[in-house]
């Protein structure tokens, strides 16, 4: 019996030396950093520990602009690209003839790299000394002021900012919803078709509960995936965020760690664990609400 | 509420541009009487689920007329005909409790056809009760047995007071005891609502067992109508001979010469008023006699005991099939050691079926 366990755990190892490398020793090291004050990662010393460095965090404008980022940012496209993808994918679900095409036209861009989608947005949106961009020119043609996108005002930037994501997140939720849809039994809308179900009846009463867990683990994901956004921002705006405050969480931790601004271990873990607070809360409550309204 | 089907035609566009429309439903006339429990009988691919989905309104004829009483109802949707489907999988929505399940059918009602909430929950009651499970009404249709769903299914399908009540194969999702139960359970509901029901299966033995008539079909197109017992005793060609009774009739390639029935060279039957010509021969398991003087004699495989009565299986040069199963009473002893055995037949177990067309050929009453 012993030398059997034995044997499973000699199994185990390789995938529990790689965890514990890359995984469980950053995870605690980030937590050992975000408590020791004054850290030189050069010299290796610190003076003290404390919560010195969560308190600098969270009295630093950058970082505050950061959180209001990405709130904004999870409040408008979480539901937003949730919505939408729903929309689509009943669509889709609905037609017959080209529906293999719309369903790949749809699903182009999450095969499509970040960056070239930040450019083609950038030639939407942005104004340069010779052209105003696309959208200006449209919004001119219907009689409008033109607006700077990228570097104009606050609402224009968070605007291309959740348009860009809802943009990006879109394909996967399609895909997920659209299958979702598809494995509905045919014969519940035979059954609400004998009872002569109003459409809509039929969408809010059946529909909707049987796809319930795939749009509960969009959501969930979503969440996740909006509270972790950086490289959309840094596809519209550049590297340097800060100044077009347009900054995420996220990014301000990388800031912090590389930027020109950076060689800050121990604040960028102290940013990181408040991002990790806010997760993990929010994704308790999704948890609890999900309890109500989602039908396994 | 009597149902006519009169010329009911459903075709289906081929899948390939170049291969013909499938005839899934292929000239229907016929009329189910009021308040009777019908079952509408045939293999796989019969045609007869797709005859159900027309009279349910699921789907739309493509020619001929369906009356529910004198209302044609033909282009009427299903809400508007007043039937009740159950279906094979029972469709029962697995995010609602029994009691919403049953009710849900109620709350599409609209104007002055919708009941109040309490008048609601008192129909659903009432049905649940007719299905006796008016004791699980809180309970997700998950964490009940498949016979407790489908008593749902149909208590749904019931609530609504249908005048005609449909079920798709209600018996083919259960075990073979439950499904006793439940054909009974079945006739008594039918019985005690009155309602004209109809049935869809594929199993023979459930359609005669509860069935007032029985509705035989084949790939499309109608064989037989009556009652089981007749449709039984008096197949109009082979293909309902072979498909009804269990179990199945053996089947002979024999030839009539003179007014006897030869198989092989034996000549084991007089058959009067039947012209010289090569016959298929039905001959059910019962309508063979053992006698020692018998004119048919078969290569003896062996004996079965089933206590009530004694199957012998055998062999005969002019069978199709491979093996002759005869059952005989078991008081009549067969020696399991001898080689042959001779049997007579009872002249109204045989029946005689053109080579060509299978239908049936009379034979003159002796």
């Amino acid at each position: 019996m012993k030398k059997r366990s034995m044997k499973g755990w000699l199994y185990l190892l390789p995938a529990m030396l790689f965890l514990g490398a890359f995984m469980v020793y950053p995870l605690i090291d980030v937590l050992i950093y975000s408590f020791e004050e004054g850290y030189n990662s050069a010299s290796q010393t610190y003076f003290g520990v404390g919560l010195y460095n969560y308190s600098r965090v969270l009295h630093d404008h950058y970082f505050l602009q950061a959180v209001q980022n990405t709130f904004l940012l999870v409040i408008i496209t979480v539901p937003l690209s949730t919505l939408i993808a729903l929309g689509i994918s009943l669509g889709l679900n609905a037609i017959k003839p080209l529906r293999n095409l719309f369903q790949t036209v749809y699903f182009l861009p999450y095969v499509t790299n970040t960056l070239a989608v930040g450019l083609v947005f950038m030639i939407l949106f942005k104004k340069t000394a010779y052209t105003d961009g696309l959208i200006n020119l449209m919004i001119q043609w219907f009689g409008g002021q033109s607006v700077d996108f990228i570097d104009g005002p606050y609402w224009a930037k968070m605007f291309v900012l959740c348009f860009y994501t809802i943009w990006v997140v879109m394909p996967f939720k399609i895909l997920i919803l659209t299958s979702a849809l598809a494995s509905v039994n045919p014969e519940y809308y035979s059954a609400a078709k004998m009872d002569g179900t109003k459409s809509f009846r039929i969408f809010y009463k059946i529909t909707l509960p049987m796809i319930s867990p795939m749009i509960f683990y969009l959501v969930i994901t979503g969440f996740i995936g909006a509270f972790k956004a950086y490289s959309d921002a840094i596809a519209l705006f550049g590297t340097d965020l800060n100044a077009a405050g347009m900054n995420t969480i996220v990014g301000y931790v990388y800031d912090m760690l590389y930027g020109s601004s950076g060689g800050y271990p121990s604040y960028a873990s102290a940013a990181a664990l408040i991002l990790f607070a806010i997760v993990l809360t929010i994704t308790c409550i999704n948890l609890m609400i999900s309890k109500k309204s989602v039908h396994y | 509420m009597k149902v006519v089907l009169e010329h009911l035609t459903k075709r289906f566009p081929s899948r390939s541009k170049k291969g013909d429309d499938v005839i899934a439903v292929n000239d229907f006339d016929f009329e189910i009487p009021d308040g009777k429990l019908i079952g509408l009988l045939g293999p796989s691919g019969c045609g007869k689920s797709t005859t159900l989905n027309l009279i349910s309104g699921l789907e739309a004829p493509t020619s001929g007329r369906i009356l529910f009483g004198d209302d044609d109802v033909t282009r009427l949707p299903p809400e508007n005909r007043g039937v009740g489907l159950v279906f094979q999988n029972y469709a029962l929505y697995p995010h609602l409790t029994v009691l919403e399940n049953i009710m849900f059918p109620l709350q599409n009602l609209k104007g002055a056809d919708r009941p109040t909430k309490p008048q609601m929950i008192e129909r659903a009651k009432t049905a649940a009760k007719l299905v006796q499970i008016d004791g699980l009404l809180d309970r997700k249709p998950s964490e009940m047995s498949g016979g407790q769903q489908q008593r749902v299914a149909i208590a749904r399908a019931l609530v609504k007071m249908p005048r005609v009540l449909l079920l798709d194969e209600p018996l083919s999702n259960l075990d073979a005891r439950l499904r006793l139960q439940t054909r009974e359970e079945i006739r008594r509901i039918q019985q005690e609502t009155g309602i004209t029901t109809i049935f869809v299966t594929h199993d023979q033995d459930e359609a005669m067992s509860i069935s007032d008539m029985i509705v035989v079909m084949k790939s499309g197109i109608l064989q037989q109508i009556g009652a089981p017992q007749e449709v039984y005793d008096d197949p109009v060609n082979l293909f309902v001979a072979t498909f009804l009774g269990v179990p199945p009739i053996n089947v002979f390639d024999g030839s009539v010469k003179n007014g006897r029935l030869y198989l092989g060279d034996q000549a084991v039957l007089s058959v009067k008023g039947v012209s010289d010509q090569k016959v298929a021969v039905g001959i059910r398991p019962e309508g063979f006699v053992l006698d020692a003087q018998g004119p048919m004699e078969v290569q003896l495989n062996r004996v079965e005991v089933m206590g009530r009565d004694t199957s012998v299986v055998s062999t005969h040069p002019a069978s199709r099939n491979v093996q002759i199963r005869s059952i005989i009473p078991a008081r009549n002893k067969v020696d399991k050691e001898a080689a042959a055995v001779r049997f007579s037949l009872m002249p109204d177990k045989v029946f005689l079926f053109r080579a060509d067309t299978e239908e049936r050929i009379p034979v003159d009453a002796q």
